[in-house]
C-alpha cells in the first residue's frame, strides 16, 4: 500500500505538487491523470525517490520511503518511463536482467525469469532476446520496457506515461495486453498518463489533478458518473457514456453464435434458420470450416424462398475486417458494429476460431 | 561482415608500418643506401651517439608515462566534472580545456622548464598537460551525450552513482572517449621530439642534432621513425576503437523497426 501524505513539492517560484494526499491499495491500478505540468511526473518520482519532496511524507506499507536506502527502494519498485531508456549497449535480455543483476540473483534464475517475461509480453525470446534496442519498433521496446520493470517481481509498479509514444493501435493493443497481465499479477501500480480514455479504460480509481492539486478521486464509473466540479465533466470530455464502455470487454457479453460447418447440407441450414425465426440476430447464420474457423456468413433473407445452396450464398469474410476479439473493449465493438451497419459480430480467437457473437443491443443497454 | 572489413584498413596499416619500422631501426646500413644517391655530401648517413632502438625505447618511455597520466588524469577529470556534486565545475573545466588547446605546446615545453630543470622530466609534465585536454574534453563529451532518459532509467532501476557509471555511462561513452585518448597519444608522440630540445631524449634527438649540424639525414631519420611510431600508434588504437562495440548500439531507440 502506498500512502501519500500531505506531500508538496516546491520549485523556486511555484509549486509542482501541493498538499497531495493519496493512499494506493494493493493491488490496485492507480491513474495520475491531468493536463501537461499538472505535477503527474513529480509525483511519481517522489514515491520512488528520483525527487525529494519538499514537505509531507511517503509511506510504502507504513515505513517512510525515506528511510529504506535509496537504491534497495527502488530496486523493490518497477519503473517504466516514456522514453523507455532502454539500454542501447545491452541486449534485449541483459536489459530485463539489469535488477536481478543488481540483487545477485543466480544468472540462471534471472534468464529464466528475463525469458519468461519476454513470453508474457508477447514477444519471442528466440527472436527478440538478443536482439539490441535500436532494432526494436517502438511498441517492442516498450514492452521491453515493461517486461524490464517486472523482472525482480516488485510488488510496486510505478509508470510515467508508459504508451504514451505510441500509436494508437499499438497502444491499444499494449493496454489490452497490460490489462491482461495485471489480472494476472495483482501488482499496485501507480500509472501517469494524459489521456482520459487510457485512465477510464485501465484503472481501478482515477486521481484527476490540476496545478499540482488532487481535484478527484475515485473509480473511474465515480469520475464519469459524477464529476467532481466544472474542470473534471471538461477534462473527462461529453463522450462520458462512450467512455464507460471502454472498460467492459466483449468476452463478458458473449452470445454462443449461431453457426453452421461449411459442409452442411441444405436442409440443415433452412433448418437453422427456421430455429432462428424470431430471435434477435436470426438474420445470419457463420459458417465455419472444419476446424471451426469463421470463413463467413449466410444470410438468411437471401435465401428464404429459393433452396438454400450455401456454395452460392455464402458471403466469405475477412476476420480482421468484421469480427471482434474477447479483449476488445465494447467501444472498440461499437465502432465496427458502426462501420459494418450491423446488428451482430463474431468473435473469434487469434486463430479465427469461433467463439461467441456479440449483439449491438448489449452494447447500446450497458 | 562490416564490422571485420572496417578493422582490415588499419590492421594492414598496423602490419606494414611496423614491419617499415623494424628494418629502419634495426638495419643501420639501409640509411646510406637509401640516402647516399640523393644527398651525396653527406659526411655520416647513420646518426652516431645512441642507436635508433634506443631511441626508440626513450620515446616509448616519453610518450607512454606522459599518455598514462593524461588518460588517468583526464578520463578522472572528465568524470568528476559530469557527476552530480561536481557539475559546478564543468564549466571552468569546459573553459579550462578550450584555452588549453590554443596553447601551442613548445609554450608549454618552455614554461616547464624554469620550473622542473632539463631532462625527461619537464618534458612528461610537458606532454602530460598537452594530452589531458583530449582525453578530458572526449570524456565529458562522451558522458554527456548519454541520453537523460538512459540515465534516469539506471538510477530508477536502483543503481548507484558507480554502477550507473560504470555498467551504463562509461560502455556508451567509450567509443568517444576512446577517440580522444587516441587524439591525445597521436599528438604525445608528434610533440615528444621537441623534448629532444630540453635533454629528454627519443626520436627527436637526431632531427635537432641534424638542425645544429646541418645534416639532412639525422633530420630524416628522426621525422620518419617518429611519424612510422604515430601511425603505428595512430592504427593500434583504431582497432581497438573500433571493438568498442558497433556504432549502431549507440544510436538510441528507433520509433519504427522494421516488422519481422
Ligand atoms: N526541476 C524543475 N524545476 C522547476 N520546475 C519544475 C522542475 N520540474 C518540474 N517543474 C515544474 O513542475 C510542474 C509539474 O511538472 P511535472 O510533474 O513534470 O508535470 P506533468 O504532470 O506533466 O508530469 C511543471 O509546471 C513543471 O514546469
Ligand atoms: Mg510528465
Amino acid at each position: 500500500m502506498i500512502r501519500i501524505e500531505n506531500v508538496s513539492k516546491r520549485y523556486e517560484k511555484s509549486y509542482a505538487v501541493r498538499n497531495l494526499s493519496l493512499t494506493v491499495a494493493k493491488g490496485e491500478l492507480c491513474c495520475l491523470i491531468g493536463p501537461s505540468g499538472c505535477g503527474k511526473s513529480t509525483t511519481l518520482k517522489m514515491i520512488n525517490r528520483m525527487i525529494a519532496p519538499s514537505s509531507g511524507t511517503i509511506t510504502v506499507d507504513g515505513v517512510d520511503v525515506h528511510e529504506v536506502p535509496v537504491a534497495t527502494l527502488r530496486r523493490r519498485m518497477g519503473y517504466v518511463i516514456q522514453s523507455i531508456g532502454l539500454f542501447p549497449h545491452m541486449t534485449v535480455l541483459a536489459n530485463i536482467q539489469v535488477v536481478p543483476r543488481l540483487l545477485r540473483w543466480e544468472e540462471s534464475r534471472s534468464r529464466k525469469r528475463a525469458l519468461e517475461l519476454l513470453e508474457l509480453l508477447g514477444l519471442s525470446p528466440d527472436t527478440y532476446g538478443g536482439k539490441y534496442p535500436a532494432e526494436l519498433s517502438g511498441g517492442q521496446a516498450q514492452r521491453v520496457g515493461v517486461a524490464r520493470a517486472l523482472a525482480a517481481d516488485p510488488q510496486i509498479l510505478l509508470m510515467d506515461e508508459p504508451f504514451g509514444a505510441l500509436d494508437p493501435i499499438s497502444r491499444e493493443h499494449l493496454q489490452n495486453q497490460f490489462l491482461a497481465i495485471q489480472q494476472e499479477l495483482h501488482k499496485t501500480i501507480v500509472f501517469v498518463t494524459h489521456d482520459i480514455d487510457e485512465a477510464v479504460r485501465l484503472g481501478t480509481k482515477v486521481a484527476l489533478l490540476r496545478d499540482g492539486r488532487l481535484v478527484q478521486y475515485g473509480s473511474p464509473e465515480q469520475l464519469l458518473a459524477a464529476p467532481a466540479d466544472a474542470f473534471v465533466k471538461k477534462f473527462v470530455g461529453l463522450d462520458r457514456a462512450l467512455k464507460r464502455l471502454s472498460r467492459l470487454l466483449a468476452a463478458d457479453f458473449l452470445h454462443p453464435a449461431n453457426s453452421v460447418a461449411r459442409q452442411a447440407p441444405p436442409e440443415l441450414l433452412e433448418a437453422e434458420f427456421r430455429r432462428l425465426e424470431g430471435s434477435d440476430c436470426a438474420r445470419y447464420l457463420w459458417v465455419t470450416d472444419e476446424e471451426n474457423r469463421l470463413v463467413g456468413w449466410v444470410d438468411g433473407n437471401n435465401t428464404t424462398e429459393k433452396r438454400l445452396n450455401m456454395l452460392e450464398d455464402l458471403v466469405e469474410i475477412d476476420p480482421a475486417d468484421i469480427s471482434v476479439r474477447p479483449g476488445y473493449s465494447l467501444k472498440q465493438a461499437l465502432a465496427m458494429f458502426v462501420q459494418q451497419s450491423v446488428a451482430c459480430l463474431p468473435v473469434v480467437d487469434d486463430e479465427r476460431r469461433l467463439q461467441g457473437e456479440i449483439r449491438l443491443a448489449d452494447v447500446l443497454k450497458s | 561482415m562490416t564490422r571485420r572489413r572496417r578493422s582490415l584498413l588499419p590492421r594492414t596499416i598496423l602490419l606494414s608500418a611496423a614491419a617499415v619500422y623494424i628494418v629502419l631501426a634495426s638495419w643501420g646500413g639501409i640509411w646510406e643506401r637509401l640516402l647516399s644517391p640523393i644527398m651525396p655530401d653527406v659526411q655520416e648517413y647513420l646518426y652516431p651517439r645512441v642507436g635508433l632502438w634506443t631511441l626508440t625505447w626513450q620515446h616509448c618511455v616519453l610518450v607512454s608515462v606522459s599518455s598514462t597520466l593524461s588518460i588517468l588524469v583526464g578520463m578522472g577529470t572528465g568524470i568528476l566534472a559530469t557527476r552530480s556534486f561536481g557539475r559546478d565545475f564543468l564549466p571552468a573545466v569546459n573553459s579550462l580545456v578550450s584555452v588549453g588547446q590554443t596553447f601551442p605546446p613548445v609554450a608549454v615545453l618552455a614554461l616547464a622548464v624554469p620550473s622542473v630543470g632539463f631532462g625527461a622530466e619537464p618534458a612528461i609534465i610537458a606532454l602530460f598537460l598537452y594530452g589531458l585536454l583530449p582525453v578530458v574534453r572526449n570524456t565529458v563529451g562522451g558522458l554527456e551525450a548519454v541520453t537523460p532518459a538512459v540515465r534516469e532509467a539506471a538510477m530508477g532501476m536502483g543503481m548507484t552513482e558507480l554502477q550507473a557509471l560504470w555498467r551504463v555511462e562509461l560502455p556508451l561513452s567509450a567509443k568517444v572517449i576512446m577517440a580522444g585518448i587516441r587524439t591525445s597519444v597521436v599528438i604525445n608522440i608528434g610533440t615528444a621530439t621537441i623534448g629532444a630540445t630540453i635533454g629528454a631524449g627519443g626520436l627527436g634527438a637526431p632531427i635537432i642534432t641534424g638542425l645544429a649540424s646541418d645534416n639532412t639525414a639525422f633530420i630524416l631519420q628522426g621525422s620518419i621513425l617518429a611519424a612510422l611510431f604515430a601511425i603505428i600508434a595512430d592504427a593500434a588504437l583504431d582497432i581497438i576503437e573500433n571493438q568498442l562495440g558497433p556504432a549502431s548500439t549507440q544510436a538510441g531507440e528507433k520509433e519504427d523497426g522494421q516488422p519481422q
